[in-house]
C-alpha cells in the first residue's frame, strides 16, 4: 500500500479541478482510500489521514467515519497526533453524539499531562466544545488546575471555567475558592480571562456579585494604571494599553455597579477620565469610549457623567465612521427613554442619519426619531419622517407607516393636520400599511365629526387616481358609504369642494367590486359602501340592480353580503334607514392604544349634540317609545342610576352594518316623571356622559315636598335579561334628611360612578 | 463570540470555528445563509448588521471576509479589534499573509487561532505571547517528527 498523499498535494489537486463533480470525484476517490487506511489501523499516517479529511469536511463533503479516528490521535503519544486530533475533534464531533464522551479520559490524561502544550490543546478543546457531561466529570480537574502558577495555563483554565459554568451553572461555587487574589495578577492574560470569570459569575448569581463588590477599588486601580502608564510594547494598541483588558474592566464594573450607589460612587471618577482622556482618533480608542459610555448609563451614576456620556455619543454621531455612528444610534436608542431632554438635543443630527446609505443605520434612526417625536417638534419631524416613508426600502415602510400613526394620533396638533398625514401615508405607501391600521384610521375619521367632508373627498380624490393601493381603497369605500352625501352635496369647507354626482361615485365603487386589483375584502368594503349609500343617495334603483347581482357572486363573502341586502330591499325595507344610519362616534378599546382618540391637541371635542347627524332613530314622543329605547339599552322600569356600556366596535372588515345602536340620540328623550304621588315625585332625565358618549346616564331626581323625612327609601330595579350589553346596576339604601333630595341623591350617585 | 467564519469573495469556506453547539445541518445552513447575507453588503455599509438575535460583525481583508456572531452584551468595535488582531498574528506568523496561505495551511490558522480565543473570549492580549507560544508549539512537533523521522506535512 503506497503512502497516502500529503496534504498540501490532496489540496493542490483539489484545487484543479474545473466543475464542481470533477472535485466530486476526486474527493470520493480520497475518501476511499482513507477509510481503507482506516480499516488497516494504520498509525503513522493516521493523522496526514484525518487532516486531509478536515480539508474535506471544510469544503462541505461528510466526514463521519473520521470521529473514532480522531479519538485515537489523541490518544496517541506523539504531539502532532495530538495536535491534529484536538482540532478533528472540535471540527466533527458534536456534544449530541455519545461518542465525544469517549474523549473524555483521554482529556482527563492530557490535563495532567508534562507538557504545557498538551495541556493546552486538552484545555481548549474542554473550554471550546465539552458537553454539560464532560464538564461536570472534569470540573475537579479544572478546578485544581486554576491553582497553578503557569500562566501560560492559568488563563486557559480560567476560561475553561468560564465554559464550565456556562454550561453546569451549579458548579459555580466550586470556583469560588480559587477567585481569591484572582486580580493581583500582573499577567494580562491571566487577568483578562480572571475578569471574564469575574464577569461571568457576577451575571450569573446576585450572591457572587454582592461578594465581588468589594473588588471594585482595584479593579479603579488597574484600569488607572493602563490608562496612566507610559507606553507598553506588548500591550500596545494604536497608543492605547492592553484595550481588550480596558473594556472588560468597565464591562465588569457596569456589572457591579448596577444597583449600588457606593460602587457607582467608586468608579465615578475613572469612568470620567477614561472618557476625557482617550484618544477618539481610531477605532481603538472608540471602542473603549462606547463601553465607557455603556457604563455610565447602566449604573447609577451622577448627572454629569450621564451628559457627558450622551455627548459622547452624539460626537459619534457626527463621526465619519459609519461603524461609529451605528453604535451611537443603537446606545441612544437604549437611552432616550431615560435621558429624554439629553437625546433631544440631537435630533437634528439623528434625523439626517435617516437619509444615510446604509440600512442598519436607517433603521436605528428610524426607531430613534419616533422616540424622539413630541409635542413641540411634530410638524418638523412628520415632515422628515414622510420623506423617509416616501423615499425608504420595501423593507421599512410597514414599520415606519405604523409608526407614523401612532405618533400623528398621540401628537396632532390639529384634525386637519392628522387626516393630511393619513392621506399622505396611504398613499405614498398604501401597500404596506398594516391590515389593523384600517380599523383604527376608520375609527379616527369617525371621531373627527367636522372633517367628515374634507376626509371623503381627499379620499374620493385619492381614488380616482389609484385603486391598487388595499388600505387606501378600504378606507376610502368606507369613508364614502358613510359620507357620501357630503361629497355629492359639495359641503366641503377646508377646500375647494369638487363637483360629483351620485352616479359618478357609484361608478368609482362599481369599479372597485370588478376591478382584478380588489382583493376580496376590499370588494366587501365596496359593496357594504354602495348599500349604504342607498340611504344617502336618490339612485336607489341603480344600487339595487348592483346588490342583486352580487347576490350569485362566486366570492361566499360577498355573496352573502349580497343576499342579505337584498333581503333588506326586499322584506326589511322600513329597518333600511335605520340599519344603514351614520355610524356613533366609537370609543377606542385599551388595545388600541392608551390615548383617547377624542382628545387632540389644542382641538375641543367633537360636539357631542352635533347638528350634522342625522336625526335619530325615533323621536320618543310617550313613554312607551322611551321605554323601547331604553329597551334596545337594556334598562326597563329602571330605577336608579345605571350606566350602560356599549360594547366597542372598532370597525372591523364588513362589520359596519352589524351594529344595530348605531345611533345614540338619547338627547330627543325628554325627561319623564315616573311617580308622583303623595308628596313623592320621582322624575328620570336622560343624557349621555361626558366624556364618554357611549354611556347613557340616567338620572333620578327624588324630591321630597312634605315636612317630614322619608325613611326606609329602598330602590329596585326590574331589569329585562340583555345579552348585548353590560349594564352595571348598583343598588342603594338611603335615608333621606332633608326634602331637597334632588341634589344629594344625584350628588351619591354621581360618587357610586 | 458565538462563531466565527471566514470566507472569500467567492463564498468559499476558510475557517468555521464554532463555541456553540451545533449539529452539522445547523451549522451549514447558518453559514450558507449569512455568508450570503454579507456577501450582498455594498462595501459603504457599516460593519455590523443584526441577523436572528444575534450582532454579525464582519470586515473584509483583500480577498478574504473575517465575521464573527457576537451576543447582545458584546461590544461591536472592540471585536472589530479581535478580528484586526487575529489578521495581524496570521500576517505575523505567515510573513505578509495572503488567502492562499490559509487554504494550504488552514491547521495552522486554526491552531494560531486556539491560542487567542477560548471559548469566543480572548486568552492572550500580546501579540508575542500568542506568537510565541505557537512557535513552541511548532518546534516541539518538529523535535518529534525529526526523531520519528517522518515527516507529514512538508
Amino acid at each position: 500500500m503506497p503512502a497516502p498523499i500529503r496534504l498540501r498535494e490532496l489540496i493542490r489537486t483539489i484545487r484543479t479541478a474545473r466543475t464542481q463533480a470533477e472535485e466530486r470525484e476526486m474527493i470520493q476517490k480520497e475518501c476511499a482510500a482513507i477509510r481503507s487506511s482506516f480499516r488497516e489501523e494504520d498509525n503513522t499516517y493516521r493523522c496526514r489521514n484525518v487532516a486531509k479529511l478536515l480539508y474535506m469536511h471544510m469544503l462541505g463533503y461528510p466526514a463521519h467515519f473520521g470521529q473514532l479516528e480522531c479519538l485515537k490521535l489523541i490518544a496517541s503519544q506523539k504531539f502532532t497526533d495530538k495536535r491534529i486530533g484536538y482540532l478533528g475533534a472540535m471540527l466533527l464531533l458534536d456534544e449530541r453524539q455519545d461518542v465525544h464522551l469517549l474523549m473524555t479520559n483521554c482529556i482527563k490524561n492530557d490535563l495532567n499531562h508534562s507538557t504545557q502544550y498538551v495541556q493546552g490543546l486538552a484545555l481548549c478543546t474542554l473550554g471550546c466544545m465539552g458537553s454539560s457531561e464532560m464538564c461536570r466529570d472534569l470540573a475537579g480537574e479544572v478546578e485544581k488546575l486554576l491553582k497553578t502558577s503557569n500562566s501560560y495555563l492559568r488563563k486557559k483554565v480560567t476560561l475553561c471555567a468560564v465554559h464550565v459554568i456556562r454550561k453546569v451553572p451549579e458548579l459555580m461555587e466550586m470556583f469560588l475558592p480559587a477567585t481569591k487574589n484572582l486580580l493581583s495578577e500582573k499577567n494580562h492574560g491571566v487577568l483578562h480571562t480572571s475578569v471574564v470569570l469575574l464577569t461571568e459569575m457576577c451575571e450569573r448569581s446576585p450572591d457572587m456579585l454582592s461578594h465581588f463588590r468589594k473588588l471594585v477599588p482595584q479593579l479603579v486601580r488597574i484600569l488607572k494604571n493602563l490608562i496612566m502608564s507610559g507606553y507598553s510594547p506588548e500591550h500596545d494598541v494604536s497608543g492605547i494599553s492592553d484595550p481588550f483588558l480596558q473594556v472588560r474592566i468597565l464591562r465588569l464594573l457596569r456589572i457591579l455597579g448596577r444597583s449600588d450607589d457606593d460602587s457607582s460612587e467608586a468608579m465615578n471618577d475613572i469612568l470620567a477620565q477614561v472618557a476625557t482622556n482617550t484618544e477618539t482618533s481610531k477605532n481603538v480608542g472608540n471602542a473603549i469610549l462606547y463601553e465607557t459610555v455603556l457604563t455610565i448609563m447602566d449604573i447609577k451614576s451622577e448627572s454629569g457623567l450621564r451628559v457627558l456620556a450622551i455627548n459622547i455619543l452624539g460626537r459619534f454621531l457626527l463621526n465619519n465612521d459609519k461603524n461609529i455612528r451605528y453604535v451611537a444610534l443603537t446606545s441612544l436608542l437604549k437611552t432616550v427613554q431615560t435621558d429624554h431632554n439629553a437625546v433631544q438635543r440631537h435630533r437634528s443630527t439623528i434625523v439626517d442619519c435617516l437619509k444615510d446609505l446604509d440600512v442598519s443605520i436607517k433603521r436605528r434612526a428610524m426607531e430613534l426619531s419616533f422616540a424622539l417625536v413630541n409635542g413641540n417638534n411634530i410638524r418638523g419631524m412628520m415632515k422628515e419622517l414622510l420623506y423617509f416613508l416616501d423615499s425608504c426600502d420595501p423593507e421599512f415602510k410597514a414599520d415606519c407607516a405604523s409608526g407614523v400613526f401612532l405618533a400623528a394620533e398621540k401628537y396632532a396638533p390639529s384634525k386637519r393636520w392628522h387626516i393630511d398625514t393619513i392621506m399622505r401615508v396611504l398613499t405614498t405607501a398604501g401597500s404596506y400599511v398594516r391590515d389593523d391600521s384600517v380599523p383604527n384610521l376608520i375609527q379616527l375619521i369617525t371621531n373627527s365629526v367636522e372633517m367628515h367632508a374634507y376626509t371623503v373627498q381627499r379620499l374620493y380624490k385619492a381614488l380616482l387616481d389609484d385603486i391598487s393601493q388595499q388600505p387606501l381603497v378600504q378606507v376610502s369605500s368606507w369613508c364614502i358609504g358613510e359620507y357620501g352625501d357630503l361629497l355629492v352635496s359639495g359641503q366641503c369647507e377646508e377646500e375647494e369642494p369638487i363637483q360629483v354626482t351620485e352616479d359618478e361615485v357609484l361608478d368609482v365603487l362599481e369599479g372597485l367590486l370588478v376591478s382584478n386589483l380588489s382583493t376580496p375584502v376590499t370588494r366587501g368594503y365596496a359593496l357594504t359602501a354602495i348599500m349604504k349609500l342607498s340611504t344617502r343617495f336618490s339612485s336607489v334603483n341603480r344600487i339595487k340592480k348592483v346588490v342583486s347581482i352580487y347576490g350569485s357572486s362566486i366570492d361566499v363573502e360577498l355573496q352573502q353580503r349580497a343576499v342579505e341586502y337584498n333581503a333588506l330591499f326586499k322584506k326589511y325595507d322600513h329597518m333600511r334607514p335605520a340599519l344603514l344610519e351614520r355610524m356613533p362616534i366609537m370609543e377606542k378599546t385599551a388595545t388600541n392604544g392608551p390615548t383617547e382618540i377624542v382628545q387632540t391637541n389644542g382641538e375641543t371635542e367633537p360636539s357631542v349634540l352635533d347638528t350634522k347627524h342625522p336625526p335619530p332613530v325615533t323621536q320618543p314622543a310617550n313613554q312607551v317609545r322611551a321605554n323601547d329605547l331604553l329597551d334596545l339599552l337594556g334598562g326597563n322600569d329602571v330605577v336608579p342610576v345605571i350606566q350602560t356600556t356599549l360594547p366597542t366596535k372598532p370597525a372591523s372588515a364588513g362589520g359596519e352594518l352589524l351594529d344595530l345602536l348605531g345611533d345614540l340620540s338619547l338627547t330627543g328623550i325628554p325627561p319623564m316623571t315616573a311617580y308622583n304621588k303623595n308628596g313623592l315625585k320621582i322624575e328620570f332625565t336622560f343624557e349621555r356622559a361626558n366624556p364618554n358618549p357611549n354611556i347613557a346616564v340616567i338620572t333620578i331626581h327624588a324630591s321630597n315636598s312634605t315636612e317630614a323625612d322619608m325613611t326606609d327609601f329602598v330602590f329596585q330595579a326590574a331589569v329585562p335579561k340583555v345579552s348585548r350589553h353590560s349594564l352595571e346596576l348598583i343598588l342603594k339604601c338611603l335615608i333621606m334628611k332633608h326634602s331637597r333630595v334632588n341634589s344629594l341623591f344625584n350628588q351619591n350617585c354621581a360618587t357610586v360612578f | 463570540m458565538q462563531f466565527m467564519l471566514l470566507f472569500s469573495r467567492q463564498g468559499k469556506l476558510r475557517l468555521q470555528k464554532w463555541y456553540v453547539p451545533l449539529s452539522d445541518k445547523e451549522k451549514k445552513k447558518i453559514t450558507r445563509e449569512l455568508v450570503q447575507t454579507v456577501l450582498a453588503r455594498k462595501p459603504k455599509m457599516c460593519s455590523f448588521l443584526e441577523w436572528r438575535d444575534l450582532k454579525i460583525v464582519y470586515k473584509r481583508y483583500a480577498s478574504l471576509y473575517f465575521c464573527c456572531a457576537i451576543e447582545d452584551q458584546d461590544n461591536e468595535l472592540i471585536t472589530l479589534e479581535i478580528i484586526h488582531r487575529y489578521v495581524e498574528l496570521l500576517d505575523k506568523y505567515f510573513g505578509s499573509v495572503c488567502e492562499l496561505d490559509i487554504i494550504f495551511n488552514f491547521e495552522k490558522a486554526y491552531f494560531i487561532l486556539d491560542e487567542f480565543l477560548l471559548g469566543g473570549e480572548a486568552q492572550e492580549t500580546s501579540k508575542k505571547n500568542v506568537l510565541k507560544a505557537i512557535e513552541q508549539a511548532d518546534l516541539l512537533q518538529e523535535s518529534e517528527d525529526e526523531y520519528l523521522s517522518v515527516k507529514i506535512f512538508k
